[in-house]
């Protein structure tokens, strides 16, 4: 992914789904840096996907089972 | 791909089906709000791993099929006007109107062109100053920011030659429709995770109280619909009626400030029409004071049209959750992607495109 433009306005990306490269608007998210994720809907950059967030699920579904194991080894 | 392929996988899927297997006691009807979670769902098989006791139901959260008749038929009359480029979604270009489409005004020599983005629409008025460019500004809050930046950016370089047929509606006040209904059997909500990135889930929480009903924000991909899933029953079989947020990777509680300053600049909020449902007061955008030169209703003149929907089409029972696609005596038979009857047969978020792509051979 690349950035070009320094007008807030008109900052535009270049965003690669997965092998295909589109170009999105990036005024909605003056966060982002190149080699951030973001979520696009037509052209334009809605929102950053939250890196640790993402994890959670995972985390969850890892606590269920360990809580599973313990019931299981329990008395 | 990242962030997507993760949340496909089957063991950690089911992994999820089982926990709301083993939590679920009584029978829940949830409706899931977006078009493209009823797609996930019917193309994963997602109502499939649920126990018996849950049902589904399909929200109104298709915007091509929402989208009146008469803004159709307003359309194409504008569409087939000469020195008009008439620019759209694909996904508007098969949607019937009263008599025709807009492929079929495109086949008898019409403008008609498919953009990706509102922007290229911008950028088609700028290339081509002779001609007239009208952009089909349907969606639900997730394209709102793009269709008033596309507005915003038209003003700024002064075109004289852009304009939009505005469509737009909005969630919340759909959801509250629906609650208020008599017919009314949602229980629960799986939100819809990118109209809450774009507006964030503050307007929940009213709705949530007031109709003691639980609505949790969710993603798109199998393991975010199962979780959304699991979080509404864990509030129904607690007795809670709370907003929670399962698509926190994407959604925060206050959305995107940016976008929401701009649609507030551009737009203000109007009474809309919804096909199959009927009006519903302070649902839609249409464009504020400072920007109406851009609304093309008042560029081209058109009268109020008044039409009746076809008598064969349950799109509207659907879209309100009331009958399953399949339920229609017309599905797969006179009703096609290729040849429908309604709009909801057409959108690649439609629940009876979705049913006619995944569900056509009996289970």
């Amino acid at each position: 992914m690349s950035i070009s433009g320094d007008d807030p306005l008109t900052r535009m990306g270049r965003v690669d789904f997965g092998g295909i490269i589109k170009e999105a608007c990036l005024a909605y998210v003056p966060e982002v840096k190149v080699g951030d994720y973001v979520i696009v809907h037509v052209g334009f950059a809605l929102s950053k996907v939250d890196e640790d967030e993402a994890q959670k699920v995972f985390e969850y579904l890892k606590q269920m089972d360990e809580l599973a194991e313990l019931k299981e080894g329990g008395p | 791909m990242k962030y997507l392929d993760e949340y496909r996988d089957a063991e950690l899927a089911q992994k999820l089906a089982r926990e709301i297997h083993r939590i679920t006691t009584k029978p829940w009807t949830l409706m899931e709000v977006c078009g493209g979670q009823t797609h996930a769902i019917v193309k994963f098989g997602i109502d499939e791993l649920l126990p018996k006791q849950i049902t589904l139901i399909h929200g109104p959260g298709c915007p091509v099929c929402v989208t009146p008749l008469e803004m159709i038929d307003k359309a194409l009359e504008i569409a087939a006007r000469p020195g008009v480029i008439f620019t759209s979604f694909g996904d508007m270009l098969r949607v019937p109107g009263s008599t025709t489409d807009l492929l079929s005004v495109k086949a008898r020599g019409g403008d008609v062109r498919i953009v990706y983005s509102p922007l290229d629409a911008v950028k088609l008025g700028e290339q081509n100053p002779a001609k007239e460019v009208v952009f089909f500004g349907v969606g639900f809050e997730t394209t709102a920011p793009a269709t008033a930046m596309a507005i915003f950016q038209a003003a700024q370089k002064g075109l004289k030659n852009f304009s939009m047929l505005i469509s737009h509606v909005l969630v919340p006040p759909a959801m509250e429709a629906l609650l208020s209904s008599p017919n009314c059997r949602v229980q629960g909500f799986l939100a819809a995770g990118h109209v809450c990135a774009v507006m964030g889930f503050e307007e929940y929480f009213p709705i949530a109280a007031k109709y003691r009903v639980p609505i949790v924000v969710t993603g798109f991909e199998p393991m975010d619909i199962l979780q959304g899933v699991l979080m509404t029953v864990q509030q129904l079989e607690a007795g809670r009626a709370e907003v929670e947020n399962q698509y926190a990777r994407s959604v925060r509680r206050e959305g995107n400030q940016p976008a929401q300053e701009l649609i507030k600049k551009v737009f203000k909020v109007v009474p809309r029409k919804w096909r199959g449902v009927g009006e519903i007061p302070a649902s839609g955008l249409g464009l504020s004071a400072a920007y109406t030169a851009f609304d093309a209703e008042k560029k081209f003149g058109l009268a109020d049209h008044h039409v009746e929907e076809p008598a064969e089409c349950m799109a509207g029972l659907v879209l309100q959750g009331l009958k399953k696609p399949h339920e229609c005596p017309a599905f797969g038979t006179r009703c096609t992607p290729e040849h429908p009857l309604g709009a909801t047969m057409v959108s690649s978020e439609g629940a009876c495109a979705a049913y006619y792509r995944y569900r056509r051979q009996p289970t």
